[in-house]
């Protein structure tokens, strides 16, 4: 209409609000809008696919229970359960499991509750220490020094012939546990 | 055709005289023409040099997880001048961010964010903001642990917005956790999402600085009135204005050259930076330190408060990076000379004076408890010289239950708590006894992992601690 540039002035001199060209442009910008919408929506879905579907957390087998002794931590390692081809080592994720006795364990996230730097124990002080800025957990997880807001992630676990299982998937965060 | 008739025949065509004209060759005020005003004209400098090592080390890089760090271990070690290249690179990248910041800061006291060209310091956060960008996503290229951990660190902080945390999460790492995916996302990010916005950003700040015109030097006293100051600066242009391109170019080419023959210098002399351990999660004995833009706000996250952290990181930040946006519609007129304005210089300093000293902090790190102090730094000899077989007992307790990782002894060991040199001047028996059991002040109890005849010992040997001569504390 009235923004149209080329209304007014068609080469077949017909005046009025709808001609052949303007009628043209706008069903050029219709299908345009159309054709972007066409594409922006797969290309969104695509990148965003990672928001979407997908579990984030599966059992798997730890380790055999024996190889924890009772009143000890140790470190465990599993796979991560959702792996691709070339994810390499860093698939590889750590915990601290500590057999309490019997089926009783607490598997602790390597990730400091802070802001998820590695945290190391040291069983002589019987304290999980992080190297970021120095937060210090006790044997059973709880704060003992430093700023973290809350104790340790614990995995779920359960014991299954002999084996320990745990819950995995995913990077534990204040917003979620792992 | 003679030489000319070939010119002419192009220049009908190309029509450069008219560009040059309206872009290299646009007047600027003579007393632009100083050395205060290089920083910008030589970040740009960094830019296209970052440019090419950029693209010369994607030749060989390879942006998987499995791959990323033995393709940095090649391009160090194998790759012909592949040290070379990722050294100016990394040099290029902390000078990129140096002199952006000077710019920034000399922008800011000039007063050349004022009216007319807010929009062009708009576009300059926008771009400093980028690079900062770039710097995060490059050290995630350098996919080592630091890059590794720095990535949990990063997301760590995303959680903790509120609702929306857990998706940003998910969408930042391509998933639920620091994969192969996540590194694929950070390369496309740092070679192709974030550099496009660069060059297109940098465009439009150009465009403003051709169109608005470059700041003129400050005048003591003399202020901006948006009404009068077209006209004023159209006199002056008029008055004693010279072509950009090549009579106030001088100092900007002299210290752009300058610039990149030191980054060439700082590469070859310091070298590239890593890549460090391999970025294996299992491999945990590793103290995560972020490259030097980022050390402040790591200083931040281990000094403040748990209780504001999350409020601090989450509301005062963003909204501090908003401030910064905002700063010419504040203040976007009246004086422009550094000396008319005193809160801004103020302002200035303080700012680069906490960053600095935030940064400094992170880099010694004393929150952070010494990881090997207990295993690695023996007891001082004078400490242990005419002590009974219980204190003795005390001082290898000391060592042995990692005391040093928080506590120094002759100035070696953590320094989370107080040093222990003289603990006894400060502390009784009993009080010992009590911070030792129940922790307090930042200590953890240590009440569960001693034995009482372990922590008789432990006292006896501290109550030695202090100087000689000076009495112990009652
Ligand atoms: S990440 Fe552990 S204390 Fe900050």
């Amino acid at each position: 209409m009235s923004e149209d540039p080329t209304a007014g002035r068609t080469p077949h001199g017909v005046e009025g609000p709808i001609t052949r060209r303007s009628f043209l442009f706008k069903l050029g910008i219709g299908l345009n809008a159309a054709a972007a919408a066409l594409f922006a929506i797969p290309v969104l879905g695509f990148v965003a696919s990672a928001l979407r579907g997908k579990a984030k957390q599966a059992w798997i087998p730890l380790a055999r229970v024996a190889d924890f002794p009772e009143g000890e931590t140790r470190l465990a390692t599993y796979r991560n359960p959702f792996v691709v081809p070339w994810d390499g080592k860093t698939a590889d994720i750590p915990c601290w499991v500590r057999h309490i006795r019997g089926n009783k364990f607490q598997v602790f996230a390597i990730n400091c509750a802070h802001l998820g730097c590695p945290v190391r124990w040291f069983k002589e002080s019987g304290l999980f220490m992080c190297p970021c800025h120095g937060g210090v957990y006790y044997e059973d997880g709880q704060v003992a020094a430093g700023p973290p807001p809350r104790g340790l992630y614990e995995y779920e676990y359960k014991v299954k012939r002999d084996e320990l299982w745990v819950r995995a998937g995913r990077i534990p965060t204040l917003a979620q546990s792992v | 055709m003679d030489l000319r008739g070939i010119g002419e025949w192009f220049e009908s065509r190309l029509q450069l005289g008219s560009l040059y004209r309206t872009t290299a060759g646009h007047p600027i005020p003579r007393n632009s023409a100083s050395w205060w005003y290089v920083f910008g004209s030589a970040t740009l400098v960094c830019f296209v040099l970052q440019i090419v090592t950029g693209i010369c080390l994607a030749l060989v890089y390879v942006p998987s997880a499995d791959e990323a760090w033995t393709s940095l271990e090649f391009l160090n070690y194998q790759q012909s001048l592949g040290w070379f290249l990722r050294a100016v690179h990394f040099w290029g990248s902390n000078v990129m961010v140096a002199l952006m910041t000077v710019h920034m800061i000399q922008v800011f006291l000039m007063g050349a964010h004022k009216y007319p060209r807010e929009l062009t310091w708009v576009i300059g956060c926008v771009l400093f903001i980028a690079t900062i960008g770039m710097a995060f996503t490059g050290q995630v290229m350098r996919f080592d642990q630091d890059a590794y951990w720095g990535l949990g660190i990063g997301v760590a902080i995303m959680a903790r917005i509120p609702i929306v945390g857990t998706a940003l999460v998910d969408l930042i790492l391509a998933g639920p956790i620091i994969g192969a995916e996540t590194l694929s996302r950070f390369f496309t990010l740092h070679v192709f999402v974030v550099p496009g916005l660069i060059i297109a950003f940098v465009t439009v700040h150009l465009r403003l600085v051709l169109k608005r015109g470059i700041n003129e030097f400050p005048v003591r006293g003399k202020g901006v009135v948006p009404e009068e100051y077209d006209e004023e600066y159209a006199a002056l242009i008029e008055k004693e204005g010279i072509p950009f391109f090549p009579d106030g170019v001088d100092k900007d080419i002299v210290f752009s050259a300058a610039v990149i023959v030191a980054i060439l210098f700082c590469a070859a002399i310091f070298g590239p930076a890593g890549p460090n351990g391999e970025p294996d999660p299992t491999l945990i004995d590793t103290v995560p330190r972020p490259d030097f833009y980022f050390l402040s706000l790591f200083a931040v996250l281990a000094l403040l408060p748990p209780q504001i952290e999350t409020f601090v990181l989450v509301y005062v930040m963003p909204v501090a990076i908003l401030l910064l946006f905002l700063i010419p519609f504040i203040a976007g007129k009246g004086a422009k000379h550094p000396a008319d304005r005193p809160i801004a210089v103020l302002g200035v300093v303080l700012i680069c004076t906490t960053i600095s000293t935030l940064a400094w902090l992170g880099i010694s790190s004393p929150w952070s408890p010494h990881m090997d102090a207990w295993s690695g730094e023996p007891t001082p000899v004078a400490y242990v010289e005419e002590r009974s077989p219980l204190e003795l007992q005390g001082a290898v307790l000391i060592q042995a239950r990692q005391c040093r990782n928080c506590h120094a002894l002759g100035g070696r060991g953590g320094q989370r708590g107080p040093a222990l040199d003289d603990v006894a001047t400060r502390l009784t028996a009993d009080q010992l006894t009590r911070q030792i059991l129940q922790g307090g002040g930042n200590m953890p109890a240590y009440g569960k992992h001693l034995s009482p005849d372990e922590t008789t010992a432990l006292v006896a040997f501290l109550r030695t601690m202090r100087p000689i001569g000076v009495p112990g504390a009652r």
